[in-house]
């Protein structure tokens, strides 16, 4: 048994070092050094906490065996789950994390004494309230990452589910949960606590259906950043300064991502919470479209443009996810350097479903990091390159972006592939991308439209290089 | 008059926050995906609440009711710790450099 304080110095200790994990994703080569400091921060912050209760008996061989029931589990996952399924698995850890949080308030609130926060029926207001919110924060991030988990996995359709009367029903929700805290500060009350639970459940699931899929990027951040406030919380009940630290951390990482994925799709992030963007009226639109000529080449054409070219620029995007077409891009891009042509990536902030989705699957498929560029960093050479190849992006591609001031993505950032010499577009149709808006890129006189699965088409192109 | 620890563990939070805002905005885009991992290996450390809760029962009863939700947070927290640093881990080894700059 250590003293309080030692172990509080501990705590410090591994806070510490989970700031240093974060320091060390700076650049790749000091990252693997961070995430080794992030292990050190976990087992420091383990084993101070076996010490401090002292308890060796029955209680801690069952505290083992679960640890290592769970850390089986997660290994496994984590050794098995494709690189594409990130997103999945990311919305699904933070669902766990957020009911961790519910679980540990439940049983402080259960038994305050094991904590030092006083006795059931009259624990410490302070703590309560800590609690509470920390309870509260980790059921809606537990119900709210397991809708985007289910809606990246495909189980639940990715398009926004709206009704009538939706956000004054979230709002006295809302409202009701704040009420709830007040009223089980001042009675102790059980049932308020479970009630409490029950809603902050609710509102998580209500507050993530009606976000389309391609807002995904926005909603996983935002969740990562609640399941950290939810942490935070639970920090404060527990008087854990490594818990409060690592809280802090993880929440303003968390609201510093959604930040840049707003950014990049011009959108302020209540417009993203509020949902209903895109996706429902592009039915309705579709049949009114003027038909405009398209010119569609086959692999062979592209090949040609391609070997020819001194300069190739690559932009990936949720399709080249969808359609396993990493490596097969990577097959291409190495014939077309065997031929002296200069290639790089082009990735757009929220390309895919998550931040930085793109670059896990390329770096996956061993393309080197110093390829891959982000969106201000390459924009300027799209001028100058011979062809670009759009691989399963389309809105993040569009024009009208910078033209059209009635269009809803009328502001957003977009690459500026059309200014390149010729352009291939790798897509399966012609259907509008997430915005629910035609893309003018089609229709432009130096735009060849590559009608096939990316992954086919990909390989196809090898062929014929 | 003394002051409440609350505060010095407020200043802490807070404190944290900034150490977060700049620390976050120094990582690499091409680093968002392992940086959401990594997070949420390390927002995981909330197992020590869960260990705390785990070890509440007494020798003769292991266990009670709050102490079997200390057991399940323990589980579904060590699930995230292993799983989030392995994932990372893994994800992190495939970031390279070109072959020429290795030589």
């Amino acid at each position: 048994m250590i003293s309080a304080n030692l172990s509080a110095i501990f705590y410090l200790v591994s806070g510490v070092l989970f700031i240093l994990a974060l320091r060390g994703l700076s650049s790749p080569e000091t990252s693997r050094q961070g995430n080794f400091f992030g292990i050190l921060g976990m087992i420091i912050a383990i084993t101070v906490t076996f010490l401090s209760t002292g308890n060796f008996s029955t209680g801690f061989i069952f505290v083992l065996i679960f640890i290592l029931v769970g850390g089986s589990i997660g290994a496994f996952i984590a050794y098995r789950i494709p690189m594409t399924s990130m997103p999945e698995l990311v919305a699904g850890f933070h669902s766990l994390v957020g009911l961790a949080a519910v679980f540990v308030a439940i049983s402080a609130f259960l038994n305050p004494e094991a904590f030092n926060l006083g006795v059931p029926g009259n624990i410490k207001l302070g703590s309560l309230i800590e609690m509470s919110i920390g309870a509260a924060v980790g059921a809606i991030t537990f119900s709210g990452s397991i809708i985007a988990f289910l809606k990246l996995q495909g189980i639940m359709s990715g398009s926004p589910i709206t009704f009538k009367g939706q956000h004054p029903l979230n709002a006295i929700i809302l409202i009701s949960i704040i009420v709830l805290i007040y009223l089980l500060c001042s009675t102790q009350s059980s049932n308020l606590f479970w009630a409490l639970l029950v809603i902050s459940f609710l509102i998580g699931f209500l507050l993530i259906i009606p976000i389309g899929g391609a807002d995904m990027p926005v909603v996983i951040s935002m969740l990562n950043s609640y399941s950290g406030w939810a942490a935070a919380g639970i920090g404060f009940t527990l008087e854990n300064t490594a818990l409060i630290i690592t809280g802090a951390l993880v929440g303003s990482s968390g609201a510093i991502l959604s930040y840049i994925m707003c950014k990049g799709m011009n959108r302020s992030f209540f417009n993203v919470i509020l949902g209903g963007f895109g996706g429902t009226e592009d039915t309705s639109s579709s049949s009114s479209r003027e038909q405009r000529p398209v010119k569609s080449g086959n692999a062979d054409d592209a090949a040609f443009l391609m070997k020819n070219a001194s300069s190739v620029i690559i932009v990936p995007g949720y399709g080249m996810a969808v359609a396993q077409a990493q490596h097969a891009l990577r097959e291409m891009v190495d014939t077309l350097k065997k031929n002296d042509i200069k290639v790089s990536y082009a990735i757009h902030p929220v390309a895919g479903r998550m931040p930085g989705h793109m670059n896990v699957l390329l770096a996956e498929a061993n393309v080197p990091y110093d390829e891959v560029f982000e969106l201000e960093e390459i924009n300027n050479d799209f001028a100058n390159a011979d062809v670009a190849f759009v691989i399963g992006a389309n809105d993040v591609t569009n024009p009208v972006a910078k033209t059209d001031p009635q269009s809803p993505i009328y502001g957003m950032p977009v690459l500026d592939v059309e200014k390149c010499k010729s352009v291939l577009f790798v897509k399966r149709s012609l259907s509008p991308g997430y915005a629910g808006i035609d893309n003018d890129l089609f229709y432009k006189e130096n735009t060849l439209m590559l009608f096939a699965d990316a992954k086919k088409m990909t390989e196809d192109i090898t062929k014929n290089l | 008059m003394e002051i409440d620890p609350l505060i010095f563990r407020l200043s802490i939070f807070i404190l944290s926050i900034f150490v977060g805002y700049y620390v976050v905005w120094s990582v690499t885009p091409s680093l968002h995906t392992p940086l959401m991992s990594v997070t949420n290996a390390i927002s995981s450390v909330i197992i020590v609440g869960a260990i705390i809760a785990g070890l509440s029962g007494n020798s003769e009863n292991v266990f009670n009711t709050s102490s079997i939700f200390g057991f399940l947070a323990i589980a579904l927290a060590a699930i995230n710790i292993f799983g989030g640093f392995l994932v990372t881990q893994r994800m992190l080894a495939m970031y390279k450099k070109k072959k020429k700059d290795k030589s």
